[in-house]
C-alpha cells in the first residue's frame, strides 16, 4: 500500500500545492477504516473531520419525518468525502454510512481551518479545491432534478 | 446479415406493414414491457444489433422501436416499450396472439465487428439499455474476440432497472466489469446513487484502443461522452444512438431530421464527433 504522503499527493483534491503545503496536510491526516454498516457521521454532528476514501463505498443517508430514510448519494474510492468542516456552522449534513469495508484518510479539519484561518494562501487553496467538490455535487443534483431518465410521448 | 429497407426507400415493401403476432409478453417495470414477435407468415425480419423496426399498433398509429432481442440464437423480434404516449400504450396492453404490424429494419448498426481486439464500454441510461442489447449478446457470444467489457448502467430508482437478474448473470458468467447507479435509491438498494457518469472515472479500459456504446436520453449521452473523452477517449471512438421522431423511416418524411442528417437513413449509431455539434444546438 502506498504512503499517505504519496496518496495525498496524488489525489485531485489536493492537486497542485506546494510540497510545503501537503507536507502540513499530511501532519492533519492518518488512515482510519471502516466495517460494512458503521456509521462515519451523524447529520447535525460537528464536523471536524474529512476524510479521502481509500476504498471502498460510503452513503449519504437524509432522515424523512415519517418515512424511511432517504439515500442521497454515495461517494467512492478516490472522492472527498466531507465539506462540512470548511465551512461555518461546520456541520454533518448527512447522515454517512459505510456500506463495505471503507479505507480511507481522515484528516483533522479543526486543525486545517486554524492552519486557513493563519495561512491565507493555503486557506484560498483548499476553499478553491473544495469549491470544485461542491459545484460537482451541486451540478449532479440539479442534473438529477431534470430527471434525465423520464419519457418521450409516442 | 442484418437486413435494411432503407435503402428500398419509397419501396412498397419498405412501406407495407408485415403481420406479426405476438408470442410472449413480459411486464419489466412498472410500465415498461418486452414483446416478442414472430411473422404469420413467411421469412422473419433479420435486424442488425443497434437497427430499429416501426411497430404498428393498428388503428392506433406507429412507433420506431430498436430490437433488443438476441438474433445469434432467435429468430424471434424482441421489443421492449415504456408506455408513455397512445401508440406505445395500445403496444404494452396487447394480448398473446394479437396481431401488430412490423417495417424494418431501418437504419445502421452498431460497430461491432470493428470493435473486435478491442475493449468495449457500454453505457446505457434508463430505457437505454434495451436498444445495446443485441451488441452485448454479440459480445458475450464471441467474449474471446474482445478485451475488456465494461458495462455501465444508470436509472432513475432500482425499479427503473431493466433485467437486472440478466445483466447480473452476465457478470457472473461472462467476466463483465459491471458498475449500476440510481438516481433516487430506496431502503432495499445495496449500490451507488447518483448520476451514470460517476461509474466512468474508475472504469478499467484502455482508451487507445477502446470504443464506448452510449445510449439513452440525449443530455445524459452528452455528459457521458464527455466524460469518456475526459478519460482519452476520442470522440470519433464513441458511438451514440440518436433518437428522433421517426415516421418513415426510409429518409423520404425528413421527420427525424438533425441538420444535415436524417436518423432514420444516416443513424441511429453515430460517431460523437458527428453529433457533437448537432446536439449543442437548442433548435435541433
Amino acid at each position: 500500500m502506498k504512503k499517505l504522503d504519496a496518496v495525498i499527493a496524488e489525489s485531485p483534491v489536493f492537486a497542485g500545492l506546494t510540497q510545503e503545503q501537503l507536507e502540513f496536510i499530511v501532519g492533519c491526516a492518518q488512515n482510519v477504516h471502516f466495517e460494512e454498516g458503521q456509521k462515519i457521521a451523524k447529520a447535525g454532528d460537528q464536523a471536524d473531520v474529512f476524510y479521502l476514501i481509500r476504498m471502498g463505498e460510503v452513503a449519504l443517508d437524509l432522515d424523512v419525518p415519517n418515512k424511511k430514510s432517504v439515500r442521497i448519494d454515495t461517494v467512492e474510492a478516490g472522492q472527498a468525502l466531507g465539506w462540512s468542516w470548511l465551512i461555518p456552522p461546520y456541520e454533518w449534513k448527512y447522515d454517512v454510512t459505510a456500506t463495505e469495508l471503507v479505507r480511507a484518510i481522515a484528516f483533522d479539519g479543526a486543525c486545517l481551518r486554524g492552519k486557513c484561518d493563519a495561512d491565507p494562501v493555503l486557506g484560498y487553496a483548499l476553499l478553491s479545491r473544495f469549491s470544485q467538490v461542491l459545484v460537482g455535487r451541486l451540478q449532479a443534483t440539479r442534473f438529477r432534478l431534470l430527471d434525465i431518465y423520464g419519457t418521450d410521448t409516442h | 446479415m442484418a437486413q435494411t429497407l432503407t435503402e428500398t426507400a419509397g419501396s412498397l415493401e419498405a412501406m407495407t406493414p408485415v403481420p406479426y403476432a405476438v408470442t410472449a409478453k413480459r411486464q419489466d417495470t412498472y410500465d415498461t414491457w418486452t414483446l416478442e414477435l414472430e411473422p404469420v407468415d413467411g421469412a422473419p425480419i433479420v435486424p442488425g444489433p443497434g437497427q430499429f423496426n416501426m411497430l404498428y399498433a393498428f388503428g392506433v398509429g406507429e412507433v420506431p422501436i430498436s430490437n433488443a432481442g438476441n438474433f445469434a440464437t432467435d429468430d424471434r423480434l424482441v421489443h421492449t416499450i415504456r408506455a408513455v404516449g397512445a401508440v406505445t400504450k395500445a403496444l404494452c396492453a396487447v394480448e398473446i396472439g394479437t396481431v401488430v404490424g412490423v417495417r424494418g429494419p431501418f437504419g445502421n448498426t452498431w460497430p461491432i465487428e470493428e470493435a473486435k481486439g478491442k475493449d468495449v464500454v457500454i453505457v446505457a441510461g434508463g430505457i437505454g439499455l434495451p436498444p445495446l442489447r443485441p451488441a452485448i449478446y454479440h459480445v458475450l457470444k464471441n467474449r474471446k474476440d474482445y478485451g475488456r467489457f465494461v458495462l455501465l448502467y444508470g436509472a432513475r430508482t432500482p425499479s427503473d432497472m431493466l433485467f437486472l437478474d440478466e445483466v447480473k448473470s452476465w457478470q457472473r458468467d461472462y467476466d463483465v466489469d459491471l458498475d449500476l447507479t440510481v438516481d433516487a435509491g430506496d431502503s432495499d438498494w445495496k449500490g451507488k446513487v447518483g448520476l451514470v457518469t460517476k461509474l466512468i472515472p474508475p472504469a478499467q479500459f484502455d482508451a487507445d484502443d477502446a470504443r464506448g456504446f452510449i445510449v439513452g436520453p440525449e443530455i445524459m449521452m452528452k455528459f457521458v461522452a464527455q466524460e469518456l473523452i475526459n478519460r482519452d477517449l476520442p470522440a470519433e471512438s464513441i458511438y451514440v444512438s440518436m433518437e428522433r421522431t421517426m415516421r418513415c423511416g426510409v429518409g423520404l418524411c425528413g421527420h427525424c431530421q438533425i441538420g444535415p442528417t436524417l436518423v432514420c437513413r444516416d443513424g441511429a449509431v453515430y460517431t460523437w464527433d458527428e453529433v457533437e455539434s448537432l446536439v449543442a444546438v437548442k433548435e435541433l
